[in-house]
């Protein structure tokens, strides 16, 4: 288990090299640069080469690079070309808040999800089944930003009972040890401000949790109808034991190890794929932080907040990995 | 029905009780008092950079410069008309080269610290020492565009600078020397580059502080424009969170009129469809930069209003003379007939745009009552070609960019549509090129790559310089062409300091324009704002120079 751990640890350093090699070759290959989107309508040639000399985008590539590496290594990824503030320091303000909605979005996708495909295997063929199956097609085609919007003019602008954007009201002071507005409001026991962080999240996060919600559920009701059909299950019915039990015990345990595949892939792309509903919900994160990054051609933001967004993608992985042998003895990590 | 999807039932119904409890709350953020004070709050687009007017451009950083600081020479709210300002009057030399302002007695900065002349010198005296990055035009455009250089210029900052000296003459006098006369430094006083900071708070927070990196560049480390921005205001800054929220509060220790609300706080959306729903909701009271397709949607509405700003931009077609056969007059002149401007401007400006005439706004003095006009005429342009020896159709790369809304070409797309299919009309066969605005598209056409483009400009001040003067008193490679008579009168007029004599000289310039073609204006725009119905006393302004300070909440409630 440890020689497991520890090998996939190792294994980070040339994942992690081999991707800042080729973002820092892609974004380079962008276009233009960071000078003339800064300067708009106003660049010249002079200001361009200024500003260029000012984040050492005037040397070779390979010294570029070198120089990205050492810095990288200390954890510092220079300075933002648009807001002028370390990288390190808005990714700090910026991951909490991904992480926050991302987990907000799967707590609300599983605690749906997995019951809701629970019923649908016990109810097969019936008309709660069929019931499922629609709701769930509808969860993953309908476009986030559109359910957003719907779902923003139903409780904010038509019922006026949920917020439409922001994490926090802004007439409520809360300081921030930790970024995560949940636990600060808990640590600073506001319940005032907690139960306005949590209205802030539930739109956002049931935008976003919407297609996590429908996929679970579909592989929740094929894994309980594969699992309901085994011998030991059979087995559990025969000797007596109540239905109940059967299902928690046998059907439910067994079915969760592929739904716990497909959460853990979900909960990275939710960290890396909230772009349209931070967006929408002007959710102060890393996914609209990136998107704009592109547009502004902001190199340094590009290539710390990307290293890091994979680093967390592999450590995620990793945790998946691990929690399949506590579900199931039977898997050896090697 | 089994147990567990009871269960289940139970907790949805659970889920939905809390939700409707959590309405009971209600929900309105801002707050109006019975007085018109209160609280408002505002939606932008971005988090500004910092709160240091000499160091930044961009509109969210000056909309919250405006409201702590002030400048010598202010405009008359909602015009490009000068008015008082920190300077209670000025005199100007004869040769144009000493400025004299008398400073407004009993005024403080928010530190508590006097406002006089020494202020005032310490400023520009550190604007005109700026170091290292500062000298970028990213960070300090306007010092560059109105003063030039700098007391030690960079590598490739600019070598000339106008500025000379500033003496504090007595406590309340102060002349600035310039080493050029420059008639257009009057109005661009009144920037928000040019806001006058408490010294103590410069030296303290460090404003110009910085360490060097091991790569030999400037970092700046001072918190001065980021925690205690500190001027002499109607407001005062109280907190920032970055991504979240900006609190400014009301300066009760104003010298003049008051403000009504006790807090303006400035919260960051940078998507529109949010931001007007966020106005919808309540959340927000007022917002900048509305599309002109949610206009409908906000008057429809009786509890929203929308504020229009005078129009200060310009839309044009571009021509690039160093491109064959964009130097023959014919040509431009055949385009010119050929695009149909009034159909672009009625179809997609939602009834907020007016057909240009030259490439200066009405609102601006130099404006030119009478240029030459080109109404579309395609057989004109058809004719103009025969005359120009060429065989019809006449092949032009015409460029237009995407993923870009600004306020003169909401839809740059459309107008490229429309206006090309009325140039077939005329004789020509265009080849279409694009490319993403920002940096491709505007790198290619400062580049001088292309051959006939869509741009256009939004004022910084209301000086004619800044509009004809940035495009035209030096060659540049977009437009492709050296025409001294133009230059020449550019700078006869810049130089003038009789404000009719100038005037004229700008008239003479826009006719000169106008004549030699260098891109055919279409458009100037009207920007809107979007309020509540109750939020009364806001007053947009041209240059976007707009107070908070004048605003009340509550709607009748606004009388003083």
């Amino acid at each position: 288990m440890l020689r497991f751990v520890v090998r996939r640890l190792l294994l980070l350093v040339p994942i992690l090299l081999g991707l800042s090699i080729l973002v820092f070759l892609w974004i380079r290959a962008l276009p233009g640069g960071p000078a003339q989107a800064l300067l708009g309508e106003r660049s010249t040639p002079e200001a361009v080469a200024q500003i260029e000399r000012q984040y050492g985008l005037d040397q070779p590539v390979h010294v570029q690079y070198w120089r990205f590496l050492k810095k990288s290594a200390r954890f510092d990824f220079g300075d933002s070309t648009t807001s002028r503030r370390p990288v390190t320091e808005e990714l700090g303000n910026r991951f909490p808040a991904t992480v926050e909605l991302a987990l907000a979005a799967m707590l609300f996708s599983v605690v749906i999800g997995v019951p809701l495909g629970f019923i649908a295997a016990k109810r097969y063929g019936t008309a709660v089944d069929h019931a499922s199956l629609i709701a769930s097609l509808l969860g993953v085609s309908i476009p986030i930003f559109f359910l957003a919007i719907l779902l923003k003019y139903i409780f904010a602008v038509e019922l006026g009972l949920l917020p439409t954007v922001g994490r926090l009201s802004v007439l409520i002071d809360l300081e921030h040890p930790t970024g995560f507005y949940i636990l600060d409001a808990l640590i600073a026991a506001d319940i005032e401000a907690l139960w306005d962080a949590v209205k802030h999240l539930i739109l956002p996060a049931v935008a976003l949790g919407s297609i996590p919600l429908a996929i679970i559920a579909r592989i929740t009701r094929a894994a309980v109808l594969d699992v309901q059909n085994e011998d030991y299950v059979r087995t559990a019915r025969a000797k007596g034991l109540a239905p109940g039990i059967v299902d928690r015990r046998h059907v439910l345990r067994n079915a969760m190890l592929p739904v716990t595949t497909i959460i853990g892939l979900q909960v990275g792309l939710l960290l890396s794929g909230a772009v349209l509903t931070e967006k929408v919900f002007a959710w102060p994160g890393m996914g609209s932080w990136l998107v704009d990054a592109i547009q502004d051609r902001n190199f340094p933001v590009l290539q710390g907040g990307i290293l890091f967004l994979a680093l967390v993608f592999v450590l995620v992985n990793l945790l998946v990995d691990l929690s399949y042998a506590v579900l199931n003895p039977r898997i050896r990590l090697s | 029905m089994g147990r567990m999807s009871f269960r289940i039932l139970l907790a949805l119904a659970a889920l939905l009780l809390a939700v409707g409890a959590a309405g009971c709350g209600g929900d309105d953020e801002g707050s109006g008092g019975g007085d018109g004070g209160g609280t408002l709050v505002f939606g932008t687009s971005a988090d500004p950079v910092v709160l240091d007017g000499s160091l930044v451009s961009d509109g969210e950083s000056l909309r919250v410069i405006d409201q702590i600081y002030e400048t010598l020479v202010s405009l008359k709210a909602g015009t490009t008309e000068l008015a008082p300002g920190l300077a209670e009057s000025w005199e100007i030399s004869d040769n144009g080269l000493a400025y004299t302002f008398q400073l407004r007695e009993g005024v403080e900065f928010h530190d508590g610290e006097p406002f006089n002349s020494e202020a005032v010198c310490t400023n520009f005296d550190r604007w005109y020492n700026f170091k290292g990055s500062f000298q970028n035009s990213s960070a300090s455009y306007y010092w560059q565009t109105v003063f030039g250089g700098f007391k030690t210029p960079e590598e490739g900052s600019p070598d000339e600078s106008f500025y000379a000296s500033c003496e504090a003459t007595d406590e309340n006098t102060v002349v600035l020397n310039l080493s050029k006369p420059s008639s257009s430094i009057l109005g661009a006083l009144s920037l928000s580059a040019f806001s006058i900071a408490s010294p103590k708070a410069l030296e303290e927070f460090g404003a110009d502080e910085g360490r060097v990196d091991e790569e030999g560049v400037f970092q700046p480390t001072g918190t001065f424009g980021t925690e205690h921005p500190i001027g002499t205001g109607p407001f005062k800054f109280e907190s920032w969170e970055r991504g979240d929220r900006l609190v400014l509060s009301r300066n009760d220790d104003y010298y003049g009129d008051k403000a009504a609300l006790e807090q303006v706080i400035f919260r960051p959306i940078d998507d529109n469809a949010a931001r007007l729903q966020a106005l919808q909701s309540g959340e927000i009271q007022g917002f900048d930069l509305v599309e002109p397709q949610d206009i409908e949607t906000i008057e429809g509405d009786e509890s929203l209003q929308v504020l229009d700003r005078p129009a200060f931009n310009v839309g044009y077609v571009g021509f690039n003379q160093a491109i064959k056969p964009m130097d023959n007059i014919k040509v431009r002149q055949a385009i010119a007939y050929g695009l149909n401007r009034q159909e672009v401007v009625d179809e997609f400006y939602a009834g907020r745009g007016e057909v240009a005439k030259q490439f200066l706004p009405p609102e601006v003095t130099g404006y030119a009552p009478e240029v030459t006009e080109y109404e579309f005429d395609p057989e004109r342009s058809r004719k103009l070609l025969e005359e120009a020896g060429l065989t019809l159709p006449v092949k032009i790369t015409f460029w237009y960019p995407s993923d870009v809304s600004r306020p003169y070409m909401p839809d740059p797309k459309r107008n490229f549509e429309a206006f090309s299919a009325s140039l077939k009309e005329a004789g020509f066969q265009i080849v279409p090129k694009t490319a993403p605005w920002s940096p491709d598209y505007l790198g290619q056409v400062d580049e001088g790559k292309a051959q006939v483009y869509l741009l256009g400009w939004t004022g910084d001040f209301g000086d004619p310089d800044n509009f004809i003067g940035t495009f035209f008193q030096t060659p540049q490679k977009a437009w492709g062409f050296e025409n001294q008579a133009i230059f020449d009168k550019l700078d006869e007029a810049e130089a003038e300091t009789d404000l009719d004599a100038r005037e004229e000289l700008y008239q003479d310039a826009n006719r000169q324009i106008m004549n030699f073609l260098p891109g055919v204006p279409y458009v100037h725009t009207k920007p809107a704002l979007a309020f509540q119905a109750d939020v009364q006393g806001y007053e947009p302004s041209p240059v976007s120079l707009e107070s908070f300070a004048t605003v009340t909440l509550g709607g009748e409630g606004s009388e003083k």
